[in-house]
């Protein structure tokens, strides 16, 4: 019934409280600007709140991009078990192994870089700490180059060149393409957290980080994780299903 | 003289390519997306024209077929996916939060970079020589027959997904952690529930997509075999993969319409959304569900049939909650106080197209009947109906709403109600006969037809060239008003909302500190509580 | 032009009806939703128009009786037409007992065809009407789909694998067919005819029609040719399974499980011999991948599956 609207007078005042006051009593009751805060943030805990959820959230990312490769995985593995327990049988386990501890070591040296920054240590126990992480990445990489080098050799690149002396070429073939799909998305995934060490290392060894702003160091923590976790995964999945088969022959 | 606004703070290209405010990279967006649904209309047109007679005598077969995939991906990569969330999203979802930015304003931008460079390579793709795989690339054909630039067109999509997963992971903290005080969940915007629905989409399914057509490139490339049968993979794992991102990503498209929807039926009806909380919990059933029912493009590609049982069972699902929001949106309008401004027109013809859109939908998953209509025009006509009539009538009326905040200018609303009603009618006359075509078996994608189906080809061409006017004239009228329009005041349509709250053009950081929020949006009437049904 | 213009194919299968029937009620209650909604829009935008620039809409904020009717209501009209969905589609999809087979394969840009008794075909097919039809299909290159709109029935054709369908036809006449997956240049070229026929006329036709060997004897003549022979005979020193009675059976797997051998296991174990081993056997079969084309498959599997379904030989070594 159009009588019953209410007219405008009826109107609720503005959504939020007349603004400039408000605000103004915040900020300046608020501490001190951080040199760090960014503008559109109120506090730092808002900014590393933020920080470390946009991480988070990026890393949720990064799952469902593996998690398409490990969907092929699973399906392949599924249509040719067999196969590829004959192919895993060719990887070289014991490299596959010590980068596996290679990379454990270097999550406990991330970790213990991120504590040294939250706990406001010396620039250079932090850059140290830093610099071990990345020298353990360096040795996986290095590790993944030897292994891929002896692929090549091996004629056990998927494409026109490869040769398989087993019984099961199709499905090595197979294998092997998602074997360097994976490792080798895990190593630019590796490269990319290299990069990100040396910026965060630069700005460790110019002191910028402290108790009260070390957000760029857990964060790159958390990606550094990350990438380890998915060689958790990687390793048991293409280096140790065959074992048996191996061991059978 | 003039008040200081985002618009005025700083000049010249350097103050705009540099930028971080998220205003000003929402204007950069909108200029490229307009640009690339120009492109995309081109393409559109060549192939109306094209089909006007049933014999292919203005195009070749493979040129035909170079348009239809560079316009399916033109439009639905570069166009549709970015539009809403990242112009109107990306403009006010920080406002409407009470923030004075996204969380991230610099991988905002970094963004929109990519976007572009997406862009590029896709552009790379259509000048040396084009691409013929249809915009799904599926394989093997996209991998072992195909003799066009798919690698190319390939990497435009993987790196445009990187645009948008970013947009929706900074949508997604600002959403969480931005809220200015008093800014509660259930006081939230429907615009703002819409598009984080939305981001959870797009950082769920799109990194799906990206490694999918990566491995495409892969196999194209290297010769790893992946899809490709003569190399012992599976191509419809390909199918799998691909349509566990792009039928979400259909979600990217129409959610954000519904918020925009949301607004628009608020505020001219002067009257809070019916049923609130409905509303907001739909968007996240269905950006939810929407992950569980591609299975439904895949009914007769020789999947086991009890999948194809669950998936049609779930499609049948995801109807509900798009039901749920019509009937809010109509119960809305009762005892409103309903003025027919040109936005209100979209909004009303968005949920007219939408419901017809939504429900051919359910002829696609109901088994029996999607044997015969799977591949026909019958498909082509329900999709355009929720992208075309959903999407871009959404993303048009919402820029007609908000057309006065973002430039601080009136347009004319003469030749804004004209060009509504000729995008309305000029939709349906090309697209209603496309279900007809369809039911009577006209395949998609096919440059010659039998001559029998042209009376529907010949209406479905005509309209487009309607259509086509109607999108011309707002790029006119809307172009010309924010040179030499009315200036418009803070709040033109007298709605209630945090963004009609600041000047039109809003300034750069927004508000004049941290604005404290103390009841819900569109709350026209003195009440107690808005927004909780 | 508009006079007799028509809005529904032909109806020329027994499935026809079916698909049309449910159809028809799709269309009945999505118009008159749609209409619903556009009537209840209309009226109100009517009603409700604002009459003067101030005035404001009553607060209402939602009714759970309402959104309860206008969840439960919907649903229980979807699941409806989701029961009727799916029951349609397993008629579509279970060809009855003693089909006639046909097997189909598609390359870029046509459709060949070879009945039982070896008559081949190309973009065309003919089939007697009132008996069940089974096309069994394959692909050459890449994905392609089997539509005959007038029959209602369509199936995808995928490199790799076996996809199948069936129909009945019920009046004599030509009707179109389809290529409805995109495969290229000339996919809308892809297209023909098929033409349902009279049994007695089918019988004729098919005596003067192009006869090649039938499927089976063909598949004979390769089996032979390729020397499976030589490996799949009955008796203890083969070193392959004899192929007598298995087809349809369940059988034991090296390294466990088991697999059913149909279609597809026969087709994997041709391309692809080491993928699933038969107990007892090693793994010494060659691939025959890129040695026999897609047509030669199918003959093989048809000759196997003859040898398969009869009973398994009691002693003597059979052909």
């Amino acid at each position: 019934m159009p009588d019953s609207r209410m007219h405008a007078e009826h109107y609720p005042g503005p959504l939020h409280n007349p603004p400039v006051r408000s605000a103004e009593v915040q900020r300046s009751a608020s501490h001190a600007h951080h040199p760090k805060l960014q503008h559109h943030f109120d506090d730092m805990d808002q900014q590393l709140e933020a920080s470390t959820l946009g991480m988070w959230v990026f890393l949720v990312t990064e799952i469902m991009f593996f998690g398409g490769l490990f969907m092929a995985y699973l399906m392949y593995r599924w249509a040719n078990p067999t196969a590829f327990q004959e192919a895993s049988a060719h990887l070289n386990k014991f490299w596959g192994a010590v980068n596996t501890i290679v990379l454990i070591v270097s999550s406990l040296t991330m970790a213990m870089a991120v504590r040294s920054a939250q706990t406001s240590a010396r620039p250079r126990t932090q850059v140290a700490w830093l610099l071990a992480t990345m020298s353990f990445g360096t040795a996986f990489l290095g590790v993944k180059v030897v292994e891929y080098s002896d692929k090549f050799q091996h004629h056990l690149v998927p494409g026109p060149h490869f040769q398989w002396p087993g019984q099961y070429p199709a499905g090595a073939e197979i294998f092997y393409s998602l074997y360097f799909c994976m490792t080798g998305l895990h190593a630019i995934h590796m490269i990319i957290g290299l990069g990100l060490m040396t910026v965060i290392a630069i700005m460790a060894g110019r002191g910028k980080f402290n108790g009260a702003y070390y957000t760029p160091v857990e964060i790159s923590g958390l990606y550094w994780h990350f990438v380890d976790i998915v060689w958790i995964f990687l390793f048991p999945l293409l280096y140790l299903i065959g074992a048996h088969y191996g061991a059978g022959h | 003289m003039e008040t200081p606004s985002y618009l005025n703070d700083g000049h010249g290209l350097k103050s705009w390519l540099l930028t971080k405010d998220h205003k000003r990279i929402a204007l950069l967006y909108l200029a490229s997306v307009t640009a690339f649904f120009v492109v995309g209309g081109l393409f559109a047109m060549l192939i109306r024209l094209e089909l006007l007679t049933p014999a292919g005598d203005l195009l070749t077969s493979e040129t035909y077929n170079k348009m239809f995939t560079m316009h399916g991906v033109v439009m639905v990569f570069f166009f549709l996916i970015p539009s809403i969330p990242a112009v109107l999203g990306n403009f006010f979802i920080p406002i409407m939060v009470g923030a004075k930015d996204l969380a991230f304003p610099r991988i905002n931008l970094i963004s929109w970079y990519i976007y572009i460079l997406g862009g590029l390579f896709t552009f790379a793709a259509a000048l040396s020589g084009g691409v013929d795989t249809g915009w799904t690339f599926y394989t093997p054909y996209s991998t072992a027959a195909a003799n066009s630039h798919v690698v190319l067109a390939a990497l435009g999509v993987f790196i445009t997904g990187f645009s948008s997963i970013l947009t929706g992971l900074n949508f997604i903290v600002t959403i969480h952690r931005m809220r200015a005080p008093g800014m509660t969940w259930f006081r939230l915007p429907l615009f703002v529930w819409s598009h984080y629905a939305t981001s959870l989409i797009m950082i769920l399914g799109t990194p799906v997509i990206a490694i999918t057509v990566l491995l495409v490139a892969a196999e194209r490339v290297l010769h790893m075999g992946i899809f490709d049968p003569a190399l012992g993979g599976d191509p419809v794992l390909f199918q799998h993969l691909f349509w566990f991102y792009s039928h979400p990503a259909v979600y990217i498209m129409i959610l954000p319409a519904m918020g925009v929807i949301s607004e628009i039926v608020q505020t001219f009806s002067r009257k809070n959304i019916f049923g609130y909380s409905f509303v907001a919990f739909s968007s996240l059933a269905i950006a939810i569900i929407g992950f569980l029912v591609w299975g439904h493009h895949l009914f007769i590609a020789g999947q086991s049939v009890y999948a194809g049982l669950i998936f049609s069972f779930i499609s049948f699902l995801v109807a509900i909650p798009s039901a749920i929001k019509v009937f809010n949106w109509t119960a809305t309008i009762y005892r409103g106080s309903v003025a027919l401004d040109s936005p209100m027109l979209y909004a009303f013809g968005f949920i007219g197209l939408f419901t017809i859109g939504g429900l051919t939908g359910l002829f696609l998953a109901a088994m029996g009947l999607d044997i015969h209509v799977h591949d026909t025009y019958f498909v082509v006509a329900h999709f355009h109906y929720i992208m075309v009539g959903g999407a871009i009538m959404g993303y048009l009326g919402g820029l007609h709403y908000w057309w006065p905040k973002m430039t601080g200018r009136l347009y004319s609303e003469f030749w804004a109600k004209i060009a509504a009603g000729l995008v309305f009618i000029g939709f349906n006359l090309t697209f209603f006969p496309q279900f007809v075509a369809g039911y009577l078996g006209m395949p998609r994608r096919y440059h010659e037809y039998p001559p029998e189906l042209q009376v529907w080809n010949v209406m479905s061409s005509a309209g487009a060239s309607i259509l086509a006017v109607g999108y011309a004239l707002p790029l006119m009228y809307l172009t010309y008003s924010m040179f030499a329009g009315v200036r418009s005041s803070a709040d033109p349509w007298g709605a209630k909302g945090l963004e009609w709250e600041v000047p039109s053009p809003p300034p750069t950081a927004n508000f004049e500190g941290t604005p404290i929020v103390t009841h819900g949006t569109h709350q026209y009437a003195p009440s107690k509580e808005v927004g909780i049904a | 032009m508009f006079t007799n213009l028509p809005f529904f194919p032909e109806q020329a299968s027994a499935q026809a009806g079916q698909v049309d029937a449910i159809y028809f009620f799709m269309v009945a209650v999505t118009a008159f939703f749609a209409l619903l909604i556009a009537a209840l829009i209309v009226i109100f935008a009517i009603k409700y128009r604002r009459r003067d620039d101030e005035e404001i809409g009553v607060a209402i904020h939602g009714s759970l009786a309402l959104e309860l009717m206008w969840t439960i209501v919907p649903l229980g009209i979807a699941m409806v037409m989701f029961a009727w969905g799916a029951k349609v589609f397993f008629d579509l999809y279970r060809p009855p007992q003693g089909a006639m087979e046909i097997f189909i394969v598609g390359k870029q840009w046509m459709w060949k065809a070879q009945h039982a008794d070896g008559t081949r075909e190309i973009n065309e097919l003919h089939v007697p009407i009132g008996r069940p039809v089974k096309l069994i299909m394959g692909s050459e290159d890449v994905i392609h789909s089997y539509y005959i709109p007038s029959f209602r029935v369509k199936a995808d054709v995928i490199p790799g694998r076996y996809n199948s369908m069936w129909f009945t036809a019920t009046k004599p006449g030509k009707y179109k067919l389809f290529c409805a997956e995109y495969c290229g240049t000339r996919h809308s070229g892809m297209i023909g005819w098929v033409t349902a026929m009279d049994p007695l006329d089918f019988q004729a036709w098919l005596g003067g029609g192009t006869t090649t060997a039938s499927p089976v004897a063909a598949g004979e003549k390769l089996f032979n040719d390729l020397a499976c022979n030589s490996c799949h005979t009955p008796g203890p020193q083969a070193r392959g399974p004899a192929l007598a009675g298995i087809y349809g059976k369940s059988i034991q797997l090296q390294g466990g499980g088991s697999a059913t051998v149909d279609d597809a296991y026969i087709r994997e174990s041709i391309v692809n011999p080491q993928a699933k081993i038969v107990a007892g056997f090693q793994p010494i079969m060659p691939t025959f991948q890129g040695l026999v084309s897609e047509e030669q498959l199918l003959q093989l599997i048809a000759y196997v599956r003859s040898v398969g379904q009869q009973p398994a030989p009691t002693g003597t070594p059979g052909s």
